[in-house]
């Protein structure tokens, strides 16, 4: 029987929700091959986890332990994972697409002589033949990526791609089973130290309900202020892609994207954003997209509610003069 | 500080691309460029070798036009180039290629090329997988980390800065040799010199085919069977017309239909 299992990820003994989207993609899955989900929790002390895991409609939940999981390493996970598969096999094996998974799923696969495709945001199930959607060239195609070889197979699906409010609740408690892995000290070289936040938390873009984004092409430190000025005109906070933060010119708290604020806004308004997908992931869930960019092939547009194929320094002058006159 | 840098060439960032008429790939009369992220990395060994004396060597696994990332990268400083040469490269999975690099960086005249770092970027813009960098250190047998904002020498080998989500970071301590992915941001990139031009043309070049590695390789495991024009989950509306227009249009819109102002 094939199994479907969902790694659940925490760190430091938290559950990362995110992992809730991954169950919801297990379950899609499940429902669509007829395989069996489950579900692991990898930790130390995650009793706890494992079994609020076990409250989602899944077959199973299994609490792998060592003392040597906390604080996570690559090392340590892919050891865990890799002896904890050989005695407990999956076919399809599912992760969020995490910076933790990341760092180490492509060990683990490597490990077991597999593959992992990563940063999927869907799949088909065709002819009894799963696919992974996953994106290429930053957005500007989809691509169907299939498995060849005899498995695990390993997939990450990317932050958003499912719906974790949506994933199913069981009938019963799943059953719990703790498993104890061996991980022996000289498997783990790295020293990880605590996790901290450098950038002064000055501003929380997930409390704005109206956000001004500036990308590449605000092209100079100096043309911030004209941005800056729509962003007034609105009510909103200024908020900008990783380059420009990157470049000194707005503060690290002022990033969306993957490696800063995932924000979900009323209007999230996009100047000269291309839309690569390591930013379109921290602000997809905005109610509203407004997106203004001189390349009419811009990814950005996908997902656009409203569109401007244009200079944004041609139309945001009058653009905050209208919106002047509209509020009075 | 001996390090090696694993850098591809990618479409450009805003270069126009078009599917072949299989649907498989994106037809090849596009202009490229080096993978931002792996720039980001070059500099990085460039300003490590700077510090701290030692030589940097530059890899890429690709067809003729590839050459132009290993060039360039000898003109901003790097000091040796391997060039992994063939359409064979192409479209090999990460796996695959990291299986080739790994090969091609021991068979040099029999040696082992003993690195004691080996930096990849976080990942490609065109594939955007961010698992070559990890394969490779598994295959070696190396410790790694990704996504690195900071690397400092210590006496026990290096402290990394790793960058997590939503602003969060975290300092790890790594033994030497070691593997780590770049991240974009982690410096500023310089620009090749006149003189650093010139001085690339002397520079060593090693070519290797697929036929040297070929008993590395094996087949891929996985594949693209299609590639296509994302389905649009978004009604998208055009704004059209001089600016003043677009300004009034999109204010009635935020005003009416959006409900913002």
């Amino acid at each position: 029987m094939d199994t479907i299992l969902v790694i659940i990820e925490q760190r430091a003994g938290k559950l990362n929700r995110i992992s809730w989207e991954t169950i919801a993609a297990g379950q899609a899955i499940a429902a669509h091959t007829g395989w069996t989900l489950e579900a692991a929790v990898v930790g130390s002390g995650v009793a706890a986890i494992a079994g609020e895991v076990a409250g989602k409609k899944v077959a199973k939940v299994y609490d792998v332990e060592s003392a040597r999981l906390e604080p996570y390493t690559p090392d340590a996970f892919a050891h865990a994972l890799r002896e904890f598969l050989g005695k407990h096999p999956a076919t399809l094996v599912l992760m969020p697409h995490t910076y933790q998974v990341r760092d180490f799923v492509p060990k683990l696969a490597t490990a077991l002589q597999t593959t992992a495709i990563t940063d999927a945001i869907g799949y088909k199930y065709e002819g009894g033949k799963l696919l992974f959607t996953r994106q290429m060239f930053q957005g500007k195609f989809v691509a169907d990526v299939s498995f060849a070889g005899s498995g695990p197979y390993f997939v990450t699906f990317q932050n958003g791609s499912f719906r974790g409010d949506k994933v199913e609740a069981g009938a019963a408690a799943a059953p719990v089973e703790t498993v104890t892995v061996e991980v022996p000290d000289s498997v783990v070289r790295n020293k990880p130290q605590e996790v901290f936040k450098e950038a002064k938390q000055a501003v929380d873009l997930t409390q704005a309900e109206i956000i001004v984004s500036v990308g590449r092409g605000i092209k100079e430190q100096k043309n911030i202020e004209l941005a800056k000025q729509l962003a007034d005109a609105l009510g909103g906070e200024l908020a900008a892609s990783r380059p420009i933060c990157d470049n000194g010119w707005l503060p690290m708290d002022r990033q969306i994207g993957s490696s800063g604020q995932t924000v979900a806004p009323k209007l999230y308004l996009a100047l000269g954003i291309s839309g690569a997908i390591q930013h379109i992931v921290g602000m997809k869930g905005a109610r509203s997209v407004v997106a203004i960019n001189k390349d009419s092939e811009a990814p950005i547009f996908e997902i656009a509610d409203y569109a401007v194929v244009g200079n944004l320094f041609d139309i945001v002058p009058p653009l905050i003069e209208e919106i002047k006159k509209a509020k009075g | 500080m001996k390090i090696l840098v694993c850098m591809k060439q990618v479409p450009q960032k805003d270069a126009p691309l078009k599917l072949n008429d299989a649907g498989t790939w994106i037809r090849d009369d596009v202009s490229y460029e080096v993978n931002e992220p792996d720039a980001f990395a070059l500099e990085e060994a460039l300003r490590q070798k700077e510090k701290h004396t030692g030589e940097v060597v530059v890899v890429t696994a690709g067809p003729a036009r590839a050459m132009q990332v290993l060039r360039e990268a000898l003109a901003k400083g790097a000091d040796r180039a391997i060039h992994l040469e063939g359409d064979a490269f192409v479209g090999l999975d990460a796996y695959n290629t990291a299986r080739a690099i790994a090969a091609a960086i021991v068979i040099d005249q029999g040696k082992d090329e003993k690195f004691d770092l080996i930096f990849t970027g976080l990942q490609s813009d065109d594939y955007g997988y961010a698992q070559t960098g990890v394969i490779l250190a598994e295959i070696l047998g190396l410790p790694h980390a990704t996504i690195i904002m900071h690397i400092e020498k210590t006496d026990g080998g290096i402290r990394v800065k790793r960058e997590l989500e939503a602003g969060f970071f975290q300092f790890v301590d790594m033994p030497l040799p070691a593997v780590l992915t770049i991240q974009s941001g982690i410096n500023k990139l310089r620009y090749a010199t006149l003189i650093g031009i010139k001085q690339a043309k002397t520079k060593p070049m090693r070519k290797v085919t697929m036929a040297e590695v070929q008993s590395a390789v094996g087949g891929n495991l996985q594949k693209i069977e299609k590639l296509h024009v994302p389905q649009k989950s978004k009604n998208t509306e055009f704004l059209e017309g001089p600016p003043a227009e677009v300004a009034k249009k999109l204010v009635e819109k935020l005003k009416n239909e959006l409900r913002v102002i």
